[in-house]
């Protein structure tokens, strides 16, 4: 089975539009996976029903027993995220789950065993059901650490459905920025498609993301998207491109017409000469990936 | 005053506004400060265009063995929640990329054979953009850990603030644990979103997070005129108020495109922008400290 992630360093640049044009014109079922868990907005351009919902347990919290505490305060002391406090005439420390870690330094050091934790409910996976195929999707929770796991969790879910359904392709929604949950994302894939736009942003954000594909050894191509905001930043690219060896397999102009069917909850694939330049950069990634699906025009 | 500036998703035009209203506000002759705290993906320096005068690496603590050896009694991997720390024979294998620095191990080994030591993991540089004072986080390519430089950035910047400035947090995009450090100290929380029903779920989770933290919310909806009134009804029903409506205009995207800061190339836009400082001063007349 073959994997895709679409990346964009920085958000907003068109990445999960592109996601569900793909998904819309492949000519086969696909597996999708929303591993942008913060902003998880794929399942609304891509009509379907969710058919479970499963909470996700990643790490831990605190909890004193305030029985057992003798407001000796030497977990105070040692909490490094000021995450658990003791106020002043209060019997009992009380720890604040928002920035608490779950690390375990303050039980080290209570001396009454006073204590104990509990797993956190770090967001919900979501399976849906839809005409393209098989969707994974994720909520985090609110301030939540372990986006990464999250996101592993998802990609894994997104896989073995497409393994039982005999699915050949999973196309995956990938997170911003180049962190952890990035790393998640990309470890392994066939082919990142990363999405950038004319604006010196963008340029600058797909230089580190093209540099993080390197440092874990990704195959990368390129979509410049709103190409003809900036020519000069397009041409910049097309040299970045060129000097790294990395084909670029789309380019796609600014129209306001997209943003408009987004509105509608419709890819851009709605509006015929967007289209034909997404079919276009579909049937190159393909050819990248070394499928023979026949394009049906 | 502090303002957070963030959005649920990404590209919303965070960076936009918050660059923007550092130049309007320096313009105006008000002491302002910018922290980039999107340390993931920081842009705002090729906005404003500082001059950086002082560059600082920055570390994180990672455990490691006073001596060579140790006696292997193996607390240290078992008090370990991250899975960071391996026990040997008689050493330690610290993986540095899953640490979180929390101190635990340390406070775990029975002979006291670990201390810490400084890991590089970014940059914060600071600088002046004209009379914008600069501060930015920059994480390294491959680091998986975002959220202790974006509370160097943001704390680098309090730091060197007096009472009376306005200091501006662009603050990365979600809602995870790396939003938190750029907001927690904020007065103020402006969310930047989009009337489509991508801005409109994201802005949700957005409003969530700000009322966990506790903190005044207000919103601004950028590109105003595509799209439909969803985004602003939802601000209405978990009134939030709405400082401003920005429309597309072409113009500034390209300006944007090109590094040029709109609010000094478009009269239409800077207008704007001088409204939503209005409304600005006026929510945060007394709220601020
Ligand atoms: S588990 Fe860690 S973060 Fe949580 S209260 Fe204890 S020391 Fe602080
Ligand atoms: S260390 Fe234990 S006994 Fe002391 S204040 Fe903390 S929880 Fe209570
Ligand atoms: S400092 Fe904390 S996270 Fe790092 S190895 Fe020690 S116990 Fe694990």
């Amino acid at each position: 089975m073959k994997e895709i992630v679409v990346l964009s360093g920085k958000g907003g640049t068109g990445k999960t539009s592109l996601t569900a044009s793909f998904a819309l014109l492949a000519e086969q079922k696909v597996s999708l996976g929303d591993c942008d868990v913060e902003a998880a907005n794929l399942a609304l351009l891509i009509t379907g029903n969710d058919t479970s919902e499963e909470s996700f347990v990643a790490g831990q919290t605190a909890f004193v027993n305030s029985e057992a505490c003798t407001a000796c305060g030497a977990c105070v002391e040692v909490c490094r995220y000021a995450a658990i406090i003791l106020p002043a005439d209060a019997n009992a420390a009380i720890v604040d789950d928002i920035p608490c870690e779950g690390c375990r330094a303050c039980s080290v050091v209570c001396p009454t065993d006073a204590i104990s934790f509990s797993d956190v409910r770090v967001g919900t996976i979501f399976q849906r059901k839809t005409a393209v195929g098989p969707m994974i999707h994720a909520e985090l929770g609110i301030a939540q650490d372990n986006s990464g796991k999250l996101v592993a969790r998802v990609r894994k879910d997104t896989r073995s459905r497409a393994e039982a359904r005999g699915i050949e392709l999973a196309i995956l929604d990938g997170p911003p920025g180049i962190g952890c949950p990035v790393h998640a994302a990309i470890t392994g894939v066939s082919l990142v498609v990363a999405v950038t736009e004319a604006s010196s942003s963008g340029l600058h954000d797909l230089e580190r993301l093209l540099e993080l594909c390197g440092h874990f050894n990704a195959k990368a191509v390129i979509i410049i998207n709103k190409y003809d905001l900036c020519v000069e930043v397009t041409e910049k690219i097309e040299r970045l491109a060129e000097e790294l060896n990395i084909r670029i397999v789309g380019k796609i102009p600014f129209d306001e017409n997209i943003p408009r069917a987004l509105a509608r909850r419709e890819a851009p694939i709605v509006i015929p000469l967007i289209r034909e330049t997404i079919q276009q950069t579909w049937n190159d990634i393909k050819q990248e990936l070394g499928i023979a699906w026949t394009p049906i025009f | 005053m502090r303002l957070a500036i963030a959005s649920g998703k990404g590209g919303t035009g965070k960076t936009l506004i918050a660059t923007s209203l550092a130049r309007l506000w320096a313009d105006q002759g008000r002491a302002v400060s910018y922290a980039d705290a999107d340390a993931d993906e920081p842009n705002g320096h090729l906005l404003l265009n500082p001059t950086i005068t002082r560059e600082d690496r920055f570390s994180v603590k990672v455990p490691v063995l006073k001596e060579k050896k140790c006696a292997g009694h193996g607390k240290c991997q078992d008090i370990c929640a991250f899975n960071a720390i391996l026990s040997l024979k008689d050493s330690v294998l610290v993986f540095n990329e899953l640490c979180h620095g929390c101190g635990a191990c340390l406070l775990a080994c029975p002979d006291n054979a670990l201390i810490e030591r400084d890991r590089e993991i970014g940059t914060i540089s600071q600088g002046m953009a004209d009379e914008v004072k600069f501060y930015g986080g920059r994480l390294d390519v491959g680091e998986a850990r975002v959220t202790p430089l974006i509370a160097g950035v943001v704390d680098a910047a309090l730091d060197n603030a007096s009472d009376e400035e306005l200091i501006i947090i662009d603050s990365p995009p979600g809602t995870s644990c790396s939003t938190m450090a750029a907001i927690e100290q904020a007065d103020l929380l402006l969310l930047v979103t989009e009337p489509t029903p991508f801005g409109m779920h994201d802005l949700k989770l957005a409003i969530e997070l700000g009322r966990a933290l506790n903190k005044r919310l207000a919103a601004v909806i950028n590109r105003s005129d595509l799209g439909d009134n969803t985004t602003k009804e939802l601000l209405e029903k978990e009134s939030v108020p709405l400082l401003a409506e920005i429309p597309f205009d072409r113009a500034v995207a390209e300006s944007y495109a090109a590094s040029r800061l709109p609010v000094s190339t478009c009269a239409d836009f800077r207008e704007r922008l001088m409204l939503l400082s209005e409304e600005l001063d006026i929510i945060t007349r007394g709220a601020s400290k």
